[in-house]
């Protein structure tokens, strides 16, 4: 009987524990850079000396769910330092405390996790958005590169709610596109071209790295080269006799 | 011009000048009879070839016509694979093939040298139209040459330079997406970027794209002269999309979410990675090109849509020699 009334008054109290985690997590790890009220931390050092000084940090009011979701299921956050780029690696928290972050980010406003439904998406609109959009830096094949000041992410491992995040918050210099600019019927063909791209149907059979022009060019130089090195041989063989 | 034709006149006359008379000597190789036959292919080979190379001459100069790149690739491969051909026709069916080994002699042996001087001379007996053949081999040599050289027509128009300083932009025209689409200004959010056209106008012409963004108003700080209520209303500004330095798009914005623990806000071009600052009329920051990237005034009308309010500030596309001349 005793039993059953803990366990009743733990399932009545779980929310109000998930809450308490998620404030207890961003205060052990988060408050140094983004602030008690989550205000963001301003700092005249980051500029200067990256790595000394105080941390400074962005506010997180009005982020919303979206952007504590994908910096923390991409293991952008925590920052070893301010002024480093948030590269991708396992997440520092488990699946159940960046839940329970994200409710405590989430609850101080925002816009939330969106739904993507790239299976609702066409692939050919998604190439044409991407292509206008995101190839410039992203290159074609979603393969990254660089920008100057910054390098440029492969796509790979992103999930769907990822890409649609990414697309939304615009992480580190990426810039943002908003509902005017890429319509959510848009956003599920992108997301639907981006994870086509971890496949995709080489027609020509050997992708060669789908990084375009130069191993292209580099394989007809050195295939050509030879064959027309091998067919001058082969006329003179034949003009001697 | 003037020089080229003399030079034809000189190499043409040289054989006139009364050729020294030779040395009776015993022929080395047997005397076989002419073959008009084979050097009427050599010249049918080798007219073809300058017709091929001229054939890409002209492709090169109209740069109008469709499948353009396929067509010049044909007109190229065509007249070399001609040009080899009559070469070919030539060593096979003209000139006797006489092989000669003999161990090499320290001193110079003065009567070797001129048995290879006298076969030397002797293969040629076969010809009978010699002059035709050099005219015709000179021709397909010019032809050839003047198609590896056309290609220089690109560095510039020497006709028409100001071809290049074409910008249709008119006060009043209206921005749109790339899908035909009006831009509002309540639309245009700093930290993202528009690509936007004029209405009704081809995509492909050089001064149609253009990139718009949003600069805050403080880091705002235009170059002189350039009014920031038409340059840059409400902080939209307006650049084009065409790369100053090779004429690539500018599709990359920077757009740092943390500006103060990242780089500043900046266009730049993939191609190169000219980094350009929207802030200060697109001075270069970083990169090959050479100048900013052209600016466009911009009007917002009573439905907060996107207007031009005048012309380019600069020339638009890639630099060539003389675009710091005339317009500032």
């Amino acid at each position: 009987m005793r039993i059953w009334l803990v366990l009743l008054a733990a399932l009545a109290l779980a929310p109000a524990a998930a809450a308490d985690r998620g404030r207890d997590l961003y205060f052990a790890n988060c408050v140094w850079c983004h602030g008690a009220g989550l205000q963001g931390i301003e700092s005249a050092a980051a500029h200067s000396s990256p790595g000394n000084g105080p941390a400074g940090g962005p506010p997180l009011l009005g982020v919303g769910a979206m952007a504590a979701h994908l910096y923390l299921t991409t293991g952008y956050m925590p920052l070893r330092s301010p002024t480093q780029q948030p590269k991708r690696r396992r997440p520092h928290f488990s699946a159940p405390d960046i839940a329970a972050l994200v409710g405590f980010i989430g609850a101080h406003g925002g816009p939330p996790v969106p739904h993507v439904h790239p299976e609702r998406g066409s692939v050919k609109t998604g190439l044409t958005i991407f292509t206008e959009h995101c190839a410039g830096c992203h290159q074609m094949v979603g393969e990254g590169g660089i920008v100057s000041g910054a390098s440029v992410p492969a796509l790979k491992a992103a999930t769907a709610t990822q890409i649609a995040e990414a697309v939304r918050v615009g992480p580190y210099v990426m810039p943002r596109f908003d509902k005017h600019d890429i319509s959510p019927r848009e956003l599920d063909s992108l997301v639907r071209y981006v994870l086509y791209t971890d496949h995709p149907d080489n027609r020509g059979g050997w992708s060669i790295g789908l990084l375009g022009p130069f191993p292209e060019g580099m394989v007809a130089w050195l295939i050509a080269g030879i064959a027309l090195l091998a067919l001058a041989r082969v006329i003179g063989e034949g003009l001697k006799r | 011009m003037k020089w080229l034709w003399s030079l034809l006149a000189l190499l043409l006359g040289r054989g006139r000048r009364g050729a020294p008379a030779h040395v009776e000597r015993q022929r080395l190789i047997p005397e076989q009879p002419p073959s008009p036959r084979g050097e009427n292919i050599v010249l049918a080979l080798l007219a073809l070839a300058a017709l091929c190379f001229a054939a890409f001459v002209a492709v090169y100069v109209l740069d109008r016509l469709p499948d353009h790149t396929q067509l010049l690739g044909l007109a190229l491969g065509l007249g070399f694979a001609f040009a080899a051909a009559a070469c070919i026709v030539v060593s096979r069916l003209l000139v006797p093939v006489e092989e000669i080994s003999e161990p090499y002699a320290n001193e110079p042996n003065v009567a070797q040298v001129e048995e290879v001087e006298q076969l030397v001379g002797e293969s040629g007996s076969r010809l009978t139209r010699k002059r035709l053949l050099k005219v015709a081999a000179l021709g397909t040599g010019g032809a050839m040459g003047a198609a590896i050289i056309a290609p220089i027509a690109s560095l510039g128009p020497a006709i028409d330079p100001d071809a290049l300083r074409r910008d249709g932009w008119r006060r009043g025209m209206r921005l749109v997406d790339s899908k035909g689409r009006p831009l509002s200004a309540d639309h245009i959010e700093s930290k993202s970027f528009y690509t936007a056209f004029p209405q009704d106008v081809s995509h492909d012409e050089l001064w149609a794209p253009l990139v718009v963004v949003r600069v805050d108003a403080e880091r705002l700080d235009l170059p002189h002269g350039r009014d920031p209520r038409l340059w840059a209303p409400e902080g939209i500004v307006a650049y084009s999309k065409i790369c100053t330095h090779a004429g690539c798009a500018i599709a990359l914005y920077r757009a740092p979410l943390n500006e103060a623990t990242s780089a500043r806000p900046a266009l730049v071009c993939p191609c190169h990675y000219s980094t350009f600052d929207p802030a200060t009329g697109a001075q270069v920051l970083f990169g090959p090109a050479g100048r900013p990237l052209p600016q466009l005034p911009l009007l917002i009308d009573e439905r907060r849509e996107l207007r031009a309010g005048g012309h380019f500030s600069n020339d638009v596309g890639p630099s060539w020699w003389g675009v710091r001349r005339g317009r500032a």
